[in-house]
């Protein structure tokens, strides 16, 4: 009815009749037009206010997570990202560093044997660690999933295939004493475990978690294994206590995982 | 008057794509707008990033977030709230009360509509069972088969909404779980086509819903560059029709704005997603009028 706000002054009684009629057909028939569309997002900013009723909703939850995630455990001399490098990153061998020096006492304890190297993966390092204090929230925040620590016997044939899975994925997934280098066109140009070459008549204890042990991020050659060990260790637990064990927290992209790029 | 306001306006902020109804008049009172709110990948964020964050310092919130719907329901009550999956795992919230807060909280913020992300199963099918009875909302998914899950019957392919007259259907679409999700987590979720299942309910939704609007809400990703055959968002987009918006996750993709693609037909369409964590809300108006001819040449996007 609106409609006649903008013809009136050129039509007669008649036409506006005609006109409203047309437009009630139209509305019978549900015929909604879409003509335009208009898109943007809105940063969730501190200008906006919270709203009392959601924040008081919450007040109890966070006072109780508070208590149990504020612990001080160790300093970080800088924000660390798995997107910065390019395969390997500073805080995706921080946790495979982490993953070797804390659960290769506890192996060897129960096996008598050593973890030959660690890999995890890039997917499983789930935020930044922020610059200063590092707090048990920290832990959480990198590896929120229950995850846990498997050391696999691999031979050195699924061990070669594993450095090729590497080799083709281009991505940093975090490794420990194994180190790869990668010719331009991102064949292997050499492969060391613990500064050795592979030795194909050796066993591998290869450290990694049951997430990747299970078939996740295609990790296929973990199938084909001679033995697994279940060591009960989540990797948060890891990285909680190398946290506690460590004054600062200061991890590098070093030479573990490169290309020559020439 | 008006129109010229208008397109100073969008000369002066953004791109104007496809401009139709160049025979555009001022607005009338039969013009009708959806709004549609959309999250994605929030992973437990409920509290604000801290002052000493690196990277997202004093950004995000749940009850900011809420405040900022609020004043967009007041000022149009036609909107709908939509997540597009990975609502939980991220923050101790999560470990500790296994989703029940990010539930609740998302009820009492009202949302609408929800799909299934891959990390919603990290307590497993079961977990994520569990917690339904939190949740005021339903949840979307036409390539999950869960039929043979303690989940069949609990979430349905689409599900339509009238708001103001305006038909709205919108259908969800999870990632592959294989690889991705631990087989213990998921059980016997069965895992189908994006696009076969995108292109049923297209036509579901279009032919027998008879929908003004068509959404599908997506956590398969927005584009995987390295691997061009891999199905995404904008795959997606270019593979079948009748689709207005893909509002997507996974990725957890900042885009500067929404992305306009072209349909199967070669219609303009939007894809869009808010990065991850609650630190943004997507807001995509759609302005409907009975006046055919604005539409007739196209819908103008403005982005």
């Amino acid at each position: 009815m609106l409609l006649l706000t903008f013809h009136n002054n050129q039509m007669n009684i008649k036409h506006l009749f005609l006109i409203a009629f047309i437009t009630l057909l139209g509305s019978c028939k549900q015929d909604s037009h879409l003509y335009k569309i208009e898109g943007k997002q809105v940063p969730i900013s501190d200008s906006l206010e919270s709203k009392a009723e959601i924040d008081s909703y919450i007040k109890p939850y966070r006072e109780n997570l508070e208590k149990n995630m504020s612990t001080v455990l160790a300093y970080s001399v800088d924000t660390y990202s798995k997107r910065d490098g390019e395969l390997n990153t500073a805080i995706g061998n921080l946790m495979a560093d982490a993953v070797y020096e804390e659960s290769n006492p506890i192996f060897n304890k129960r096996t008598g044997k050593n973890i030959d190297f660690v890999l995890l993966n890039h997917g499983g390092i789930r935020s930044i660690m922020s610059k200063g204090d590092v707090i048990t929230r920290t832990a959480y925040e990198l590896m929120p999933f229950d995850n846990s620590v498997v050391v696999v016997e691999l031979r050195s044939a699924q061990v070669k295939e594993l450095i090729e899975y590497l080799a083709r994925a281009k991505r940093a997934h975090p490794i420990s004493r194994l180190k790869i280098v990668l010719d331009k066109d991102y064949g292997i140009n050499s492969a060391f475990v613990n500064n050795k070459p592979l030795d194909n008549t050796k066993i591998y204890n290869v450290a990694t978690n049951d997430y990747l042990y299970n078939g996740g991020d295609h990790m296929d050659f973990f199938k084909t294994n001679d033995s697994l060990h279940v060591l009960n260790y989540k990797i948060r637990n890891v990285l909680l206590d190398y946290f506690e064990k460590k004054d600062t927290l200061n991890p590098v992209i070093d030479d573990r995982f490169i290309q020559i790029k020439n | 008057m008006k129109r010229r306001e208008f397109i100073q306006h969008t000369a002066a902020a953004s791109a104007l794509i496809g401009l139709g109804g160049l025979g555009l008049q001022s607005f009338s009172a039969a013009s009708k707008k959806i709004t549609i709110l959309h999250t994605n990948d929030v992973h437990s964020h409920i509290d604000p990033f801290g002052p000493e964050d690196g990277r997202n310092a004093n950004m995000g919130g749940v009850a900011r977030r809420a405040s900022l719907i609020d004043a967009i329901r007041k000022e149009n009550t036609n909107t709908l709230l939509l997540d597009a999956g990975d609502i939980f795992q991220g923050t101790p919230y999560f470990n500790f009360y296994g989703g029940e807060l990010e539930f609740k909280l998302m009820s009492m913020l009202n949302y609408d509509l929800a799909t299934i992300g891959n990390h919603d199963f990290d307590n497993s099918i079961d977990g994520l069972y569990a917690q339904l009875p939190h949740a005021q909302f339903e949840f979307v998914s036409a390539n999950y088969d869960f039929s043979n899950t303690i989940l069949n019957t609990h979430v349905k392919p689409y599900k339509t909404f009238i708001k103001d007259g305006i038909k709205i259907g919108v259908f969800g679409l999870g990632v592959e779980l294989d690889g991705l999700v631990d087989k213990k987590m998921y059980k016997e979720t069965t895992y189908l086509d994006p696009t076969e299942a995108a292109q049923e309910m297209t036509r579901i939704l279009k032919e027998d819903e008879q929908c003004d609007l068509i959404i599908c809400l997506s956590h398969l990703g927005y584009n995987y560059s390295n691997r061009p055959e891999r199905i995404s968002d904008l795959k997606l987009a270019g593979t079948t029709k009748h689709i207005d918006l893909i509002i997507g996750g996974h990725t957890h993709t900042f885009l500067k704005k929404p992305t306009v693609m072209k349909n199967l037909d070669g219609e303009n369409m939007l894809v869009n997603q808010v990065g991850c964590y609650g630190i943004n809300l997507g807001k995509i108006d759609f302005y409907f009028d009975a006046d055919k001819n604005k539409s007739a040449n196209g819908v103008s996007i403005i982005v």
